[in-house]
């Protein structure tokens, strides 16, 4: 069909187990109204890539009933769906079929990105009134005199009006804002430059002058906005990237009331004393209780317990788990907003401290810049008076002083640096939330790793296949194949394609296995107590993992090992950060057996288990207040705190929500030398912002003296100004073009393969 | 000096030409999919059959 299918399909099989597909409930609440009974659904389909893709899609939609429009952006790898009528049309469904996995967007992020859209304006008109300015500018600079040159003026007058005011008005705003605050940040000195420059060039218009700064003006305006455009299309990239990715969070739950009825709640409506109904592949919505039914539930995201766990009627369950097996009817026991992920929130607020402590490299400069460059320009007015008292020139050349040391090199200085390391970091799947991110990862001097989901994969892995029967194993496989529970997902990987049995019964009992039937005997995969009811060694087996075994009439026909598989490279990524000065430490709410067998095997000689989310919060804390500097690398929900608490965090796409929300990065490859690379690429791009500002500085001590001495011309300032901007420019991109490390000479392919990874994610 | 008269608002209305026509595309949201509009370029219009000669 298309070129993508078969990849897509394969997302959709790696997945199929975890995530379950959005109800229609769950769809219809998260639509929006367009009036007139047309509402509008935003999926996103991480897997779509080529114009294949894009006419399957569209036409496949088209076809349902009630679906008004259905149109795929490539960019942002989403579709709108516009429909009609009270039945929501099964396009989730419709998606999956032909192999694209599709989830939910949150309704309140799809609005329309006004900034961008600003900026983008802004730097149109900057250009158009830069270049024909310049274009005048240059015939004056060549020799266009009297009538000429006055005309020449006035139409540059004229046409930097409406390039300031709209322009410029985003740097004035801010300049406003941080005088208003008491601040100083690098717009006030462009503010201030650029409406004297404007004022002073009028006057000499007005009165027939030679020099007019109306192109140093506004063409200072155009470079600054090509920054800040760049980098907000950076950081906003990173952002539809991350929220791209499936939601882990429950949006609702289908409630039992008193009468029978069912209705589909909000999570916000869910009240304490409501029974709800679970499916098996939901997540818990609020903290409650069972009622009836038994399962096998998935901690893993909640607390960091990489088994999972077996419930029964009248236990407590906690919101953000997984129910893998079965169904269950669970009594709330506490609204969503005093659930344990509302607690979570509560505790990530609190902590959030040090990094609002944190000022930009660039703020820390312009703190000291612009009185510098003020009280310069001042001093060179006072001394001109006093040297010659000519107001006029006095004036001319203070203003001169305060054009040539606008920053616009010291404006472009941090941010080019930090869009090409983002883009870097972007071609290697990992996503970037702003600037101020990458300064302080460069600056870090620990890193603490939780270990379910981050180090390990929080799957379990089969390790003793080679030493099982094959028959058995095939057996096995294709008895797993009908459950969703991770140590199915893992025998089920050993299936022989085609090799199908034929089984005449299948049935899951949750909490304890599968069973099946054939011609011959009675099968079983499962717990070795319920599994092995003939077998001589009832009960519980000896291995870790409760020993899980299956039977063929009640004898055990092949018993099954499992670990938490590591992630890819994660020792690779623990050697790399120690290689680069950064011990690491382990913290996990998992058990200290499980915990020390993965710090065995990584190398970690540092690990604390056992720990409540507070408890993580506090390590991170100790550590910050003997003066250490915490990179902070988690995925589940008991991370969010501590996550927010360090001085900066990454974390993997298949983190919980706010732990996605609460991080700096978020890579979306399986590889856990993302980190060390992360810390790398952000290294480097401290140490060239460094030298982009030294840069910048012997620019100004360079041109700030000619300045001063009254030799500074229009054609001058120009060229200076250019010319340190392309300077500073041509040194940011260096990073580009630094020699790979280790993985990034795959860019070219993994970035193909990104739109699977993105997928496989969630 | 007289040819400058005609010529300079030529230039500028000529420039101001081609920036509404960026602002507009902009406001007409043709900038956001750049990557969907190159490939939907390979796509068939599909009810248009082309006649038998």
């Amino acid at each position: 069909m298309s070129c993508c299918a078969p990849g897509a399909e394969m997302a959709l099989d790696l997945n199929g187990a975890t995530s379950v597909l959005p109800s229609s409930q769950e769809i219809r609440l998260a639509s929006r109204s367009l009036g007139d009974d047309l509402r509008q659904t935003d999926l996103s389909v991480p897997t779509v890539h080529c114009a294949a893709c894009i006419q399957t899609i569209e036409a496949a939609l088209g076809k349902l009933d009630h679906v008004e429009s259905a149109r795929v952006n490539l960019s942002t790898k989403r579709v709108a769906v516009r429909w009609r009528g009270d039945e929501v049309p099964p396009f989730v469904a419709a998606l999956g079929r032909l192999g694209y996995e599709a989830h939910l967007f949150a309704p309140e992020i799809d609005d329309k990105d006004k900034t961008l859209a600003e900026l983008i304006r802004a730097v149109a008109v900057a250009g158009f009134a830069a270049g024909n300015i310049m274009l005048l500018s240059v015939s004056v600079w060549s020799g266009a005199e009297g009538a000429t040159r006055d005309l020449f003026h006035w139409v540059s007058a004229l046409i930097a009006i409406p390039a300031l005011a709209f322009a410029g008005g985003i740097f004035f705003r801010s300049a406003w804002n941080a005088l208003r605050h008491g601040r100083m940040n690098m717009d006030v000195p462009i503010a201030v430059g650029v409406s004297l420059a404007y004022a002073m060039s009028l006057y000499e218009t007005i009165n027939h002058g030679d020099h007019a700064y109306f192109d140093a003006s506004v063409s200072l305006l155009f470079f600054l906005l090509i920054g800040r455009t760049l980098d907000h299309v950076m950081r906003e990239r990173a952002r539809t990237a991350v929220k791209g990715l499936s939601q882990l969070a429950a949006r609702g739950a289908m409630v039992l009331r008193g009468d029978g009825a069912r209705d589909y709640l909000p999570v916000g409506e869910i009240e304490p004393g409501m029974r709800l109904l679970i499916a098996a592949g939901e997540r818990i919505p609020v903290d409650g209780k069972i009622i009836q039914g038994t399962s096998d539930l998935d901690c893993s995201l909640a607390s960091g317990e990489s088994t999972p766990k077996n419930v029964a009627p009248g236990e407590a369950v906690q919101a953000g788990v997984l129910n893998l097996t079965g169904p269950l009817t669970i009594e709330a026991t506490a609204a969503a907003k005093d659930s344990f992920l509302a607690e979570m929130v509560r505790l990530m607020e609190a902590a959030e401290g040090g990094r609002a402590q944190y000022r930009r490299i660039a703020d820390r400069v312009s703190a000291l810049y612009a009185p510098v460059v003020h009280l310069t320009a001042f001093v060179t007015f006072l001394g001109w008076i006093a040297a010659t008292g000519d107001w006029h020139r006095a004036m001319t050349i203070a203003i001169a002083v305060l054009i040539i040391t606008c920053p616009c090199a010291l404006g472009l200085a941090v941010p080019i640096v930090q869009v090409v390391a983002a883009r870097r970091l972007f071609e290697n799947g990992i996503m970037v939330k702003d600037g101020s991110a990458m300064e302080r990862l460069a600056s870090v001097d620990i890193a603490v790793f939780d270990k379910t989901g981050t180090l390990t994969l929080g799957q379990p892995r089969l390790v003793n296949a080679p030493s099982i029967d094959p028959a058995m194993l095939t057996v096995a496989a294709d008895l797993a194949a009908h459950s969703r529970h991770p140590f199915s997902k893992a025998i089920a990987g050993f299936a022989i394609p085609g090799g199908q049995l034929k089984f005449d019964a299948v049935t899951e009992h949750p909490g304890f296995g599968i069973e099946a039937t054939d011609a011959a005997s009675t099968w079983r995969l499962g717990r070795r107590g319920w599994a092995g009811w003939k077998a001589r060694t009832g009960g519980e087996g000896k291995h870790g993992y409760g020993g899980t075994v299956l039977t063929r009439n009640g004898m055990i026909a092949a018993c099954f090992v499992f670990e938490d598989a590591l992630r890819a490279d994660a020792r690779a990524a623990i050697d790399q950060l120690s290689d680069a000065g950064v011990p690491v430490e382990m913290l996990s709410g998992d058990t200290a057996v499980a915990c020390a067998e993965v710090a065995k095997s990584l190398g970690i000689d540092d690990f604390v288990p056992c720990l409540l989310p507070s408890g993580k919060l506090e390590r991170i804390e100790t550590l910050a207040k003997v003066g250490h500097k915490v990179l902070m690398v988690g995925d589940g929900l008991n991370d969010t705190p501590a996550l927010s608490a360090a001085h900066v965090s990454i974390a993997p796409a298949t983190a919980a929500d706010v732990g996605r929300n609460a991080a700096d990065f978020v890579f979306l490859r399986e590889s856990l030398v993302a980190v060390p690379l992360a810390l790398d690429v952000s290294r480097k791009a401290g140490s060239l912002i460094r030298q982009n500002i030294a840069i910048a500085i012997v620019y100004n001590a360079v041109a700030v003296p000619i300045a001063i001495l009254g030799h500074v011309t229009p054609l001058i300032a120009a060229i200076a100004m250019s010319a340190s901007s392309l300077l500073v420019i041509g040194n940011a991109l260096r990073l580009r073009t630094a020699e790979p490390i280790s993985q990034a000479k795959n860019v070219r392919r993994d970035r193909l393969s990104d739109f699977n990874e993105l997928a496989r994610s969630s | 000096m007289t040819t400058l008269t005609y010529l300079i608002p030529v230039a500028l209305f000529l420039g101001a030409l081609g920036l509404g026509g960026f602002l507009w595309a902009l406001k007409s949201g043709q900038y956001e999919d750049l990557d969907g509009a190159a490939e939907r370029i390979l796509i068939d219009p599909e009810e248009k059959k082309r006649p038998l000669i």
